[in-house]
This record gives C-alpha cells, sequence and structure tokens, in this order.
C-alpha cells in the first residue's frame, strides 16, 4: 500500500462523529424547549391580549376626560393595573393548562422524552417559555400604561399651566406639583412586579395542576375555583387560627384551605398604592421572596408528579 | 397515585411552614396600610353579590372605579340618596383612597345640603334646614371615617376643618382639626397658620392664638400675609398688647 493509498481510504479525524457523553442536566436543552413553547403561544396569537388593553386604556382615557384631573389618574391607574393583573393571571392559567395536554394530544412530547431530555429539563422548559411570555406581555403593558399616563399628565400640565397663566408663579407651581403628584408615582413598579410574580406562581400552579389533570376544561375550572379561594385563604386561615367557637367540620374546612392553598390576597398591592400607600423595601421583599417560594416549589411538584406519569 | 399522595403530603408540609410567614407578611401588610378590607359578611352586604365576587378575585379598585362612575352620573341626575348609597360602598371597598372620602365629604356637605335648602317640593323651611343639617353631618361622617381609615394623611383632617369653619361655622373644632393636619407628614405649609387663624375667632382662646400668630409672624417674612398681620392687629388690641411689643405698623399699610 502505498502513501497516497493510504491517505485516500483512511478517514480524517472529526471531532463531531465521536459520540458526546450526555449530560443529566443541559441548559441549552431547557432553552430550546423555552424557545419552542414561547414560539407556539405566540403562533396561538395571546398578544392579541395586549391589543385589547391597548383599546381599552385609549376607551378608558377618552371616556375619563370628563372627570377632574385626580379622579382621570385614579381611574386610569385603577383600569390598567387592574386589566395588567387581569391579563396576565388569564394568560398564565390558560396558556399552562393546555401546554401538557395538547403536547400529550400531539404526541409530541413522545417524540421530545424519547431523546435524552429528562422530564425535569421538559417540565421547566416548558413552564420558562410561558414565564417569559408572561415577562413579554407584562413589559408591553407596563410601557403603554406609562405612555398613556405620561402623555395625560402632560395634556393636564399644559391645560393648568393655561387656565393658571395668570396667577402668582408659586400657586401656578403648587397647581403643577399637585397634578404631578397624581399621575406617575414610583411605586408603581415594584407593584407591577407584584402583579407578575403572582401570575408566575398561577403559572407554576397551573403546571402543577394539569400533571395528573385529565383535561385543559378540568384544569382551567381548578384553576378558576382555587383563584376564588385563593382570594379568601387570608380570612379562613385568621379565622381558623383564631377563632374557638367553631364545629369540628368547619375547622378542618378551614385548616384544609389555609395549608393547601397560597394566599393571593398577599400580591393584592396596586390597590393601596394606587391610593397613595407607600410600598417599603421589607414589603416588597418579603411579598417577592413569597412568591417566588411559591413558584418554585409548585414546578418541583410538578416535576415529582409529572416522572410518574405514564405517557 | 403514590405520587400524588407524597406531593400532598409535601403540600400539608409546606402549608404548615407557610403559615407563620403569610401571618407575619399579613401583619406587616397591615401595618403599611396595605389590606385595608375585611372580607366578611358585613361588607357581603354593603357591595352587592357582584361586587363582593369582584373584590373577592383582586379587583376591587375597579369595582369602586365603576360605583364612581355610577356615583357622578348620579349627581348629574342629583339623585343624592343613590349617592349616598353608591358612596358608601366605594369608600368601604377602597378606605385608602383619599379621594373618595372627599368627594363623598364634598358632594354631601356642600352640593346635597344647598339643593336641600333650595328644594322647591319642600315649603317648610324648618324642614329644609332639618335636611341641610342632616347632609352636613353626613359629610362630618365620610372625613371622620375617612380620618379613622388613613390616620397618617392630612388631607382629610383639612377637608374635615374647612367643613367645621364653613358649615358649622365652628371655628374651635375647625383650629383643632388643622392642627392635627399640620402635625401630620406631608402637611401643607398653611395647616398651622390656619388652625391660628381659626382658634383667633375663638371667644377665651384669644391670648393662645395671638401667640401662635406671633410665632408664626418671628419666624419671617414668608409668614407675614396679609390675613395674618389683621389677624394679628385685631388681637394685639383685643388683648390690649403694649405699643413696644406690637407688630411695626408699617406691615399694616401692605
Amino acid at each position: 500500500m502505498t502513501d497516497g493509498e493510504t491517505s485516500s481510504t483512511l478517514q480524517p479525524f472529526d471531532a463531531p462523529t465521536i459520540p458526546k457523553r450526555h449530560r443529566a442536566f443541559s441548559l441549552s436543552r431547557i432553552l430550546a424547549i423555552t424557545s419552542n413553547t414561547l414560539t407556539e403561544l405566540t403562533r396561538l396569537k395571546v398578544f392579541y391580549v395586549l391589543l385589547v388593553f391597548g383599546l381599552l386604556l385609549i376607551g378608558s382615557s377618552i371616556f375619563m376626560a370628563q372627570f377632574s384631573f385626580q379622579q382621570e389618574f385614579q381611574i386610569l391607574k385603577d383600569v390598567s393595573l387592574g386589566a395588567i393583573s387581569m391579563f396576565t393571571s388569564l394568560l398564565a392559567i390558560v396558556a399552562t393548562a393546555r401546554m401538557l395536554p395538547r403536547d400529550i394530544d400531539d404526541r409530541t412530547v413522545y417524540t421530545i422524552l424519547a431523546k435524552p431530555v429528562p422530564r425535569f429539563e421538559y417540565v421547566v422548559g416548558k413552564i420558562a417559555g410561558v414565564l417569559l411570555l408572561l415577562a413579554i406581555s407584562t413589559l408591553v403593558m407596563a410601557a403603554a400604561f406609562f405612555a398613556v399616563l405620561y402623555l395625560r399628565e402632560q395634556a393636564v400640565l399644559q391645560a393648568t399651566a393655561k387656565q393658571m397663566a395668570s396667577a402668582p408663579p408659586d400657586q401656578l407651581a403648587d397647581a403643577l406639583r399637585a397634578v404631578r403628584a397624581s399621575a406617575f408615582n414610583a411605586d408603581l413598579i415594584p407593584g407591577i412586579i407584584i402583579i407578575f410574580l403572582k401570575a408566575c406562581l398561577l403559572t407554576a400552579l397551573t403546571l402543577f395542576v394539569s400533571t395528573f389533570a385529565t383535561s385543559t376544561i378540568f384544569t382551567i375550572v381548578v384553576m378558576v375555583f382555587i383563584y376564588f379561594i385563593g382570594h379568601l385563604e387570608a380570612t379562613a386561615r385568621e379565622y381558623w387560627l383564631t377563632a374557638h367557637g367553631s364545629g369540628l367540620v368547619t375547622r378542618v374546612f378551614l385548616a384544609i384551605v389555609a395549608l393547601l392553598f397560597p394566599d393571593l390576597q398577599a400580591f393584592n398591592l396596586v390597590d393601596d398604592i394606587v391610593a397613595g400607600t407607600a410600598i417599603s423595601m421589607a414589603v416588597f421583599t418579603k411579598t417577592a421572596l413569597l412568591g417566588i417560594f411559591y413558584t418554585v416549589i409548585y414546578t418541583l411538584l410538578s416535576v415529582f408528579v409529572f416522572y410518574g406519569k405514564e405517557l | 397515585m403514590t405520587r400524588g399522595l407524597i406531593a400532598l403530603g409535601v403540600l400539608i408540609v409546606m402549608g404548615l411552614l407557610k403559615l407563620p410567614v403569610e401571618r407575619d407578611l399579613a401583619t406587616l401588610h397591615r401595618q403599611e396600610h396595605f389590606r385595608g378590607v375585611e372580607f366578611n359578611l358585613d361588607l357581603r352586604e354593603k357591595i352587592g353579590q357582584l361586587g363582593f365576587i369582584a373584590a373577592l378575585s383582586g379587583f376591587r379598585s375597579i369595582v369602586a372605579d365603576a360605583l364612581f362612575i355610577q356615583a357622578h352620573a348620579a349627581w348629574e341626575n342629583t339623585q343624592w340618596g343613590r349617592m349616598l348609597l353608591l358612596f358608601r360602598q366605594i369608600t368601604t371597598l377602597q378606605p385608602r383612597v383619599l379621594l373618595f372620602w372627599d368627594t363623598a365629604a364634598w358632594h354631601m356637605a356642600w352640593n346635597a345640603s344647598v339643593a336641600a335648602m333650595n328644594d322647591a317640593n319642600q315649603p317648610r323651611q324648618a324642614l329644609r334646614v332639618k335636611a341641610q343639617r342632616e347632609y352636613f353631618a353626613l359629610g362630618k361622617e365620610f372625613l371622620e371615617r375617612g380620618i379613622k381609615n388613613n390616620p397618617d394623611r392630612p388631607e382629610l383632617c383639612e377637608a374635615l376643618a374647612r367643613l367645621y369653619k364653613e358649615k358649622y361655622k365652628d371655628h374651635e373644632r375647625a383650629a383643632e382639626y388643622y392642627a392635627k393636619a399640620a402635625a401630620l407628614p406631608e402637611a401643607a405649609p398653611w395647616d398651622r397658620r390656619f388652625s391660628a387663624y381659626e382658634l383667633s375667632y375663638c371667644e377665651g382662646r384669644e391670648r393662645e392664638a395671638y401667640e401662635r400668630l406671633r410665632s408664626l409672624y418671628n419666624e419671617g417674612e414668608k409668614e407675614r400675609l396679609p390675613t395674618l398681620i389683621k389677624r394679628l392687629n385685631f388681637l394685639e388690641d383685643k388683648l390690649a398688647i403694649p405699643q413696644d411689643q406690637r407688630i411695626p405698623d408699617k406691615l399694616l399699610k401692605r
């Protein structure tokens, strides 16, 4: 065999042909599932919700022109933050509820799990996709809200300056200060972050319910009940821990509510923030940590139940 | 099945762990004036079933705004009874919004009371005056409840002081509430001055009023406003203050 023959028959060293060692955890695999989930949800036109939000903002700001500027800003902030809270909660529940059942119906889950993808990564990737969708939606809605608030503030400032053109400068400055104080408030930002964390919690809880649910409808109905009960959890908890005169059945029922359900009222801070209550760092941090704690726990429980699910 | 039961067990253990954390957080929220509304039968009766459900879902501010718009429409149609009912619901749902307490009190003590006095359907003046006094009392009640719910805010104390001054002509109570407002953080700079002005109209408290006005006068040019000088001059005459202790005459000619 000549040298020339050897070079033509021997395969050159090629690194990619050597099989890679499978890693138990891969961030890139999770990211691939996350981006895929986000693309899937985007194709379902969930961002049309943002259009509805925009129309609501414009509509309400036109309608409120008949009120005084304090009333107008109060209602604008209430409606906008209420809408952000409602849309993110709805998105969180509906988008997550259909995620696992759809993948099972479409058999996508078999294709993914047939590959060396652990179920943990699949679940984490899926929930991260929904959380990313929620983050984008919250950011866009918050930006639209602040833009409308700013535009209205500028319009009211101009009108006030025009009306008070002949007033002494200190009176004019007072009036303009009052307008500014009624419009933007820096505490609105932590308030919106808390709304987002509440949506994250609902996403993780919906995912947990959907791991043992039999259909999407079932998950959504259960989550609607959980949503209402979660808002009553604090009342049930206080009654259970402080009232002594109630019967055994009532106490057992209250204990179940207090132990199994999250306290969703803890995340409704924006109502009071809009009213002018300042949010301290302690309140924000503790509330945010509670939200993160719930999200992590429910995600881990979802992974645990999903590992035992027969597919 | 086994995994489901284990998950339930974990949820119960987690529930036991989270209880003290959630209770502490709820206490902290209340201390910092969050969660001012208790969800109980009383609230349910006040705001109706639909309102209660909406409030339960975390949308009490939107429900309150919707009721506020209804109250605005009721005002345009001069339906004072309906307005009273709606404002009671609104302030129950949003006790931390000063605007709602203030607007409710203004409608009752100023608008409804004037409408009652001008009521063409009521020929007896005594009854018109009675109705007017009742609306004053309703306005006062809104402000008093508002202050109870917002003890850290000066605006409602100022509004109640104005109501005592303008509607009840009770300068002593007006002075008291202006002083209360002045003692709170973020109070308007004129609250102290207004409190002293009102006190200067109270029989028997002239000396105290004089000392407070004089103390304000001594703070400098910014406080030496025409009304303050006028009231000081009045008290100097009334209390027979020696000429050498009186404020300079030239300020009178401002």
